[in-house]
């Protein structure tokens, strides 16, 4: 596929509006100085991924996407940057100074994976975009061939939600533990 | 559209991901870097399967069971971050050496 | 290949066991049934946890009692495998990982020692135990080893073996470092573990050999290899065998890897009862029983080191045993002495002979065994120098006591005695003049200081300080099952009059068959026997008379040889000296510096031999063999960890940062190297 083509199909450009906002979302999110600022970075990211995702005709993994991070995870986030009193102005310090290394590595890191996927699936198009809605296939796939998964994933989650209350509720010792009841029964 | 052009997005987002994990000094934000690498991770599945089309839709099932794994990983994440937090007053991930001899 | 007279021969007309032989994997997951019950609901238990322990053994004793009959009767020959892995290895061959169950002759006769003896000291160990320490953890592992040695026994293929033979490792370190708050106890379980893995390798590496070899893991078909003569499995088969016998050397205590075994007296007296009589140190010589076709056939240039390391072994822990003070180290050297009886015999090709000792010693050692325990218990004291005079207060130990030591020392018509007689003549017709002579010579110290030890414990007069009182019940009637045992379990072999014992070992594989001697080989009778009635009656003439000190009248007996058997022939002191020296200085140095690794090695090595040789000459220290290797040890691996730890920053972020970069060049080694 020649260049010509490629930016001749509108979907193209779509994808470089979408992929332009990933990008520097993305970017801002490892080096806004800003808690805050990054984790709304975060979801400019995420919001333009599930861009991606509705480009290829991914509906349901896009509302997921949409509503698990952008409404939950990210809220979540806010609560721990907000409880640990992480600074939410501006803070020089927050990175190591290290950043050169952690550059070279990551800029290492983007060399082999582009020119490895380069090589493999330089040329490969995308064909089967736009055939409508895949959830029904989607949702008995989920609940059918992939159902035992399924279940452990739910699973897991519910092992983190226990794990996650159990080890960020305040201990309290047996004594105080008493008093609390103490005060309890006399109301 | 190409499948590469996707790929070399998800590839360059990983890597931001990458310095951002290796980077930051408040553990929550690197926790932040870990999602932008999972979300990397997610556009590839999700791109891989509209190039091979399975009839299960196995890449799309997979990109929602990350998903989901990824919000039970934050949870516990934050979980910890906050019990060190309470412990030792700082975020900082360079205080979290208690693994060390 | 052999000239000798073998009794091993193929079960013709053998059942195939039915229902019995093909549920007998029941046996092997009860213990370890139990062994999770005990952790997990022992403790709430009025017993602690031994009722469930006792309950389990006796459900396997039952059915190994019901399978010996059916064996003793119409014969087993039974496997069964269950594939659980499967691995490839070069040129597509592969090879399939399995466990199952072998019933035949040997393993019935092995399922019965093992269950019986075990069910016994675990009776025994309610007494014994009551008011210890950790009693509920303590009957866990003794189900734990038990289900191990019967995984053991039971292995139809080398890995299970394996898997049952380091089980069997685990159990007796955790049992005999029971008492682990005493420092020289938890030594003491590293001791036997660490003499034990050294010699596992050898296990492991013979095992790979001929698994590789011959492609298959069991051990029949290996055999059955053997016996057709492959070419590939004959080109290794001297090394596999010399290997796999290195590996029963350390588990049955040979020369020179017995110095775990005395050092194993830490443990509570069950347990050196249960891992000296019928356990542990039985499952070398079972090894080598079901290899013999291999040792007989192909590995046959393997054999006369069998027979050499097995007449070592039983000559010096013969003569080790005689000044010892602590009554339960007297029984671990001879527990050493017989097993070498048992290794030799098998070595001379006496499959038969072998055999029936270890299962006569099973009984009259664990006897022996658990009666000393009830004598410690009684005067809480191992040394002898506090005994004495016992007869009177503890008759029922007395009695059961020297019945265990008339069959240990071989007067008939006790247990001891047929065996003992079936090796020296199978010695005799091995022709192995030598052996037979030191063998007789051997019987001759094991009678004496067998006696010597019943009259220092229960002759003369009492010089200890507790007030000595017959022990309960629940640990005098296991005593008298196993005195029935030790007096009528030699009677199944008599020669020329009634020859069961043959027919109830008897396995698959065929090999030189021939007819076994009919009647008494007299001129291996009449030597064992009187050097056996000498024995005892020297040592009435010496410990009769109630000397001032035990040792003085130690030095009086044996006067040259007393300072060397004093310090075990300075075999710890060589293996502190010449090995762990050398290996732990320059170890310790060569993390930083490589370059003078090779000089300190030689400085140290030659300082360390001259000590030794001093220390030889002065026989100066005591004890410190591998307990010196377990520090050396330690300390290489602290000194190694300590120049590794800078490493371990404790900083997340570098870990990761070393993750990424690892995984970067693994990519490119792909892409390089493709």
């Amino acid at each position: 596929m020649s260049l010509s083509q490629w930016i001749g199909d509108p979907l193209n450009w779509v994808f470089l509006v979408l992929a332009l906002a990933v990008l520097l979302s993305g970017f801002r999110v490892v080096t806004s100085p800003n808690v805050v600022h990054a984790a709304l970075f975060l979801v400019a990211t995420l919001a333009a991924t599930a861009g991606f995702f509705l480009l290829l005709s991914a509906e349901f993994v896009a509302w997921v996407l949409v509503l698990v991070y952008i409404g939950a995870v990210i809220v979540l986030f806010l609560f721990g940057i907000m409880i640990t009193r992480a600074p939410t102005g501006r803070d020089t310090a927050v990175d190591h100074p290290r950043r050169l290394p952690s550059a070279l590595i990551a800029l290492a890191l983007f060399g082999v994976l582009a020119w490895s996927t380069w090589t493999a699936f330089g040329d490969t198009a995308i064909e089967a975009v736009g055939e409508g809605s895949s959830t029904e296939v989607l949702g008995e796939a989920l609940l059918g061939r992939f159902l035992i998964p399924f279940e452990v994933v739910s699973f897991l989650l519910l092992a983190a939600l226990v794990g996650g209350i159990t080890l960020a509720r305040k201990d309290q010792s047996p004594a105080e533990e008493e008093a609390a009841e103490l005060v309890r029964s006399e109301r | 559209m190409i499948l590469f052009q996707f790929l070399l997005v998800a590839a360059l987002l990983f890597s931001f991901g990458v310095y951002g994990l290796l980077v930051r000094r408040n553990a929550v934000m690197v926790l932040l870097s870990v999602e932008l690498m999972l979300n990397a991770v997610n556009i590839n599945l999700v791109a891989f399967e509209s190039v091979l089309a399975t009839s299960a839709l196995i890449g799309q099932v997979f990109a929602v069971f990350v998903i989901t794994v990824a919000a039970a990983e934050v949870g516990i994440g934050l979980a910890i971050i906050l019990m060190i937090f309470r412990n030792r007053r700082s975020a900082n991930v360079d205080d979290f050496n208690l693994m060390r001899l | 290949m052999s000239t000798f007279p073998l009794t091993y021969a193929l079960q013709e007309h053998a059942g195939d066991g039915g229902a019995l032989a093909q549920y007998a994997g029941v046996m092997l997951v009860v213990p370890f049934l139990a062994f999770l019950l005990i952790i997990l609901i022992g403790k709430r238990l009025p017993r602690q946890g031994a009722e469930i322990a006792i309950g389990a053994m006796a459900i396997d004793f039952v059915y190994a009692l019901a399978l010996f009959f059916r064996n003793a009767t119409e014969g087993i020959v039974h496997e069964e495998q269950f594939e659980i892995a499967r691995f490839g290895f070069g040129g597509g061959r592969q090879v399939a990982f399995e466990w199952g169950w072998v019933v035949d002759g040997l393993s019935t006769m092995m399922f019965l020692v093992v269950t019986l003896v075990a069910l016994l000291v675990f009776i025994y160990a309610v007494g014994y135990m009551k008011g210890e320490i950790r009693v509920t953890f303590f009957f866990a592992a003794l189900c734990l080893f038990a289900g191990s040695m019967m995984l053991l026994v039971a292995a139809p293929n080398l890995v299970q073996l394996i898997v049952g033979w380091e089980g069997v490792g685990l159990a007796s370190y955790l049992l005999i470092g029971h008492y682990w708050e005493d420092r020289a106890n938890s030594s003491a379980a590293m001791k036997a573990f660490y003499v034990n893995k050294v010699a596992d390798i050898g296990l492991i590496l013979g095992t790979v050999i001929l698994a590789v070899t011959a492609g298959t893991f069991r051990i029949n078909e290996i055999l059955a290899q053997a016996e057709e003569g492959a070419a590939a499995l004959g080109a290794v088969a001297v090394v596999a065998g010399l290997l796999i016998f290195f590996g029963a050397m350390g588990k049955s205590a040979q020369f020179p890897l017995h110095v775990w075994l005395p050092d194993a007296m830490a443990g509570p007296t069950p347990v050196s009862a249960l891992m000296h009589a019928a356990t542990m140190v039985t499952a070398g010589v079972y090894l080598i029983a079901r290899m013999f076709p291999f040792y007989e056939g192909m590995a046959a240039d393997a054999r006369p080191w069998i027979l050499g390391i097995g007449t070592v072994t039983l000559v010096i822990g013969a003569m080790l045993a005689l000044v010892q003070d602590d009554i339960k180290r007297v029984l671990a050297y001879s527990t050493v002495s017989q097993l070498g009886y048992m290794v030799a015999a098998l070595g001379a090709g006496g499959y038969v002979a072998g055999l029936f000792h270890l299962w006569t010693h099973a009984f009259f050692k664990a006897l022996l065994f658990l009666a000393a325990g009830s004598v410690i218990h009684a005067v809480h004291s191992n040394n002898m120098s506090e005994m004495g005079g016992l007869r009177t207060s503890l008759p029922r130990t007395y009695w059961t006591f020297i019945v265990g030591s008339l069959a240990l020392a071989g007067i008939p018509p006790l247990a001891g005695f047929w065996s003992k007689d079936e090796i020296l003549a199978t010695f005799d017709h091995a022709g192995v003049t030598a052996v037979f002579w030191l063998g007789v010579a051997t019987a001759f110290l094991t009678a004496f200081y067998t006696f010597r030890m019943v009259l220092l414990t229960f002759h003369g007069s009492y010089k200890g300080h507790a007030h000595p009182h017959e022990s309960p019940r629940v640990m005098t009637v296991p005593l008298m099952i196993l005195a029935v045992g030790a007096i009528a379990g030699g009677f199944v072999l008599i020669p020329g009059i009634f020859s069961g014992f043959h027919h109830w070992v008897e396995v698959r594989q065929v090999f030189n068959p021939e007819e076994v001697e009919a009647g008494f080989d007299l001129a291996a009778l009449i030597p064992g026997l009187i050097a056996a009635v000498s024995g005892v009656v020297a040592a009435w003439f010496v410990y009769s008379p109630d000397a001032e000190t035990q040792e003085a009248r130690d030095r009086v007996s044996i006067p040259g040889l007393y300072p060397l058997l004093r310090h075990k022939y300075y075999l710890d002191d060589i293996y502190w000296y010449g090995i762990v020296q050398p290996i732990k200085g320059p170890l310790a140095r060569g993390v930083n510096w490589v370059n003078q690794y090779v000089i300190d090695g030689v400085v140290n090595g030659v300082g360390a031999v001259t000590m030794a040789l001093s220390r030889f000459v002065y026989g100066a220290l005591d004890q410190k063999g591998i307990d010196g290797v377990v520090h050396g040890v330690s300390a290489a691996t602290d000194s190694a960890g300590t120049a590794l730890r800078r490493l371990q920053s404790g900083r997340v972020q570098q870990y990761a940062a070393g993750f990424v970069v690892g995984a970067l060049v693994l990519v490119l080694a792909v892409v390089v190297l493709r």
